[in-house]
């Protein structure tokens, strides 16, 4: 059997300047694969302190992919669907803390919610505290993902355009149902790998956390704040903990792509 | 118990004003950019017109323009369900999940539902695909389940945008007739492009363009004798009305014309309709003798130029000739002459 190749081929040299750049990243992960300490590796990475990381760090990436979920989808859904003046501006402004540095988004959320911050003394009075918290955790990661899954599900609602939204409203369909029934639907791989996407985000957020949560063990102290401090006294727990992050990581990858096939 | 309607939108250049009547089909024809789906739009709901008045069964669904108190229905409440060119089935849904979706959509339970929607399946021949996805099915059937989808609705009126254009021609016969027989009883607008779906589902036919109705009327007038330039290209079928007689039409001047027979067979004295092009017509000035044609005699009415071929008139009929063969035949108003056509390029249609 010949086959057709349809492909009008890619220059040579290209191929030079992207192989440099898969080594680049890869080279990497093989250097840090090659430091672990194989030996006490299992024991590494279940000291108490790597264990109240990465519990810490599970609880809360779950917790803020959820809150990503309730409050990403309504506004997707309005991005994608409705039309007012602003919207474009309000879209950018939306996306800001993909672009942001986390340590400034941090800064944001502490002069917000922190005690001293604009809805502090409003929390205070209700009796909350929500700055160094694992509350706030929480909140930095949600904040830091929140793009990626408003990002992703608004190109799957755009994608799958309006038309059967339009046929189900003609059958009689009120627009909860329409959007219960026929939206939701459609868009559910977009919707599971944006999720995937901002809980792999959720569980590498630093900046954000360290400025607006601390480190406190088993309270804010996520993976990535017990990898940076072990990395001074402990480098091989810091390694050890690491390769943990790249597998879930890799992991995360896996169940993106199989949504994307999926769609 | 009607639908009236009345819009104009400006930025579409589009002024329509028409009433169907209860269990009445309305055909709407025109060239592309007539306006057809802005007045399907309008009278969906997902267009607001700039001046309007849109009223199903007494109830005012769109009212917007000087004077009148305002009105606005949203497209869910409407009760009027759209079949469009595509089936647009729900792809995560089964063929029977797909016609229980408006029952479902109304708070019936599940089983009631699917209990009509299977009805609308058997209605539409298509009972055995009711656990199939809409991927597994072909365009054909995908559009009998649309149908059958739309019909579950139990709408107050449904809008059909040309429901058999994206069809293969060879499935379109079959669909046509039963969207005949299910649409019998109900009232329609139909959008189309082709004379036939018009005379053969319709009632009375509507000809737009440019956004403004040209022609209205019953749907076998306005096709066998269109006024319009639109309605006079595409339609122009030469359409011979009788009573079925065995084995052809015997029209009221005596003459009996053969044909195929397309969808369901008339019996004998059944109303009956010979369909054919003018371009499957050929013109004799002496009776062909011998030969299994239809032979119908005429007398020239009229000679009208149709690009590059001339169109011979001879009171209802028409034929399709070259310039060279009026020279030849000497063709001029008030020749005898005699029409010619096979009997395998007529359809005989039960009415």
């Amino acid at each position: 059997m010949s086959r057709v190749h349809r492909d009008v081929g890619v220059p040579g040299w290209i191929y030079v300047p992207a192989l440099a750049g898969a080594v680049f990243v890869l080279l990497p992960l093989i250097a840090m694969v090659s430091r672990v300490e194989w030996g006490s590796f299992f024991e590494l990475i279940t000291s108490e302190g790597s264990r109240a990381a990465l519990a810490l760090s599970l609880r809360t990436s779950a917790i803020s992919t959820l809150a990503c979920i309730v409050i990403g989808v309504p506004m997707a859904v309005v991005l994608a669907r409705t039309q007012f003046p602003g919207q474009g501006l309000l879209r950018s402004l939306v996306l800001l803390p993909l672009v942001l540095p986390p340590v400034v988004g941090g800064i944001a959320l502490l002069y917000t919610f922190g005690r001293r911050g604009l809805l502090g003394e409003t929390i205070d009075v209700l009796g909350l505290q929500i700055a160094f918290s694992t509350t706030a955790v929480v909140m930095a990661q949600t904040f830091v993902a929140l793009p990626f899954l408003v990002l992703s599900l608004e190109g799957a609602l755009r994608t799958a355009g309006s038309q059967y939204e339009v046929v189900a409203a003609s059958l009689g369909a009120r627009p909860t149902t329409v959007f219960r029934r026929v939206t939701l639907p459609l868009v559910l791989p977009g919707l599971m790998s944006g999720a995937v996407l901002s809980f792999a985000r959720a569980l590498g957020e630093f900046g954000a956390t360290i400025t607006f949560a601390g480190s406190l063990q088993g309270v804010t102290r996520t993976l990535p704040l017990e990898i940076y401090l072990r990395r001074e006294t402990d480098a091989d727990a810091a390694v050890a903990l690491s390769l943990v992050l790249v597998v879930v990581a890799i992991v995360v990858i896996g169940f993106a792509r199989q949504g994307r096939t999926a769609l | 118990m009607t639908f009236e309607f009345s819009a104009s939108v400006e930025e579409r250049g589009v002024d329509v004003s028409f009433t169907v009547a209860d269990g009445e089909t309305l055909a709407l024809l025109g060239p592309n950019g007539a306006g057809k789906s802005t007045v399907l739009a309008v009278a969906a709901g997902l267009l607001r017109p700039d001046r309007g008045r849109v009223v199903l069964d007494g109830r005012p669904l769109t009212v917007v323009g000087d004077g009148a108190r305002q009105a606005w229905v949203a497209p869910h409440d409407r009760h009027i369900a759209m079949l469009a060119q595509d089936p647009l089935l729900f792809p995560h849904l089964t063929v029977l999940d797909n016609a229980a979706f408006a029952p479902r959509s109304q708070g019936v339970r599940r089983a009631a539902a699917q209990a009509t929607a299977t009805q609308w399946l058997e209605q539409v021949g298509i009972p055995e695909l009711a656990d199939r996805k809409p991927a597994q099915v072909s365009g054909g059937q995908a559009q009998r389940a649309a149908v059958a989808r739309a019909l579950a609705a139990d709408p107050r009126l449904l809008l059909l945008d040309e429901p058999m254009a994206a069809l293969d021609v060879a499935v379109t016969p079959a669909l046509r007739q039963t969207l005949r027989r299910v649409l019998a009883d109900r009232s329609v607008v139909l959008v189309t492009h082709d004379a036939l779906d018009a005379l053969l589902l319709a009632d009375t036919v509507a000809v737009l363009e440019e956004g403004r109705i040209v022609e209205q009327g019953p749907a076998a007038d306005v096709l066998s004798r269109p006024r319009s330039a639109f309605a006079a290209r595409i339609a122009g079928l030469n359409m011979l009305v009788g009573t079925w007689r065995g084995d052809g039409v015997h029209t009221p001047t005596g003459v009996d014309v053969h044909g195929l027979v397309t969808g369901p067979a008339p019996t004998d004295g059944e109303p009956a309709v010979a369909v054919f092009p003018p371009t499957a017509v050929a013109v004799f000035r002496q009776p062909p003798g011998g030969s299994p044609r239809n032979a119908l005699s005429a007398v020239v009415t009229e000679l009208e130029p149709q690009g590059d071929r001339i169109r011979v008139r001879a009171g209802d009929l028409s034929a399709d000739v070259t310039a060279q063969a009026v020279a030849e035949l000497d063709l001029a108003p008030g020749s005898e002459v005699t029409f010619s056509v096979k009997a395998n390029e007529v359809s005989v249609y039960r009415l």
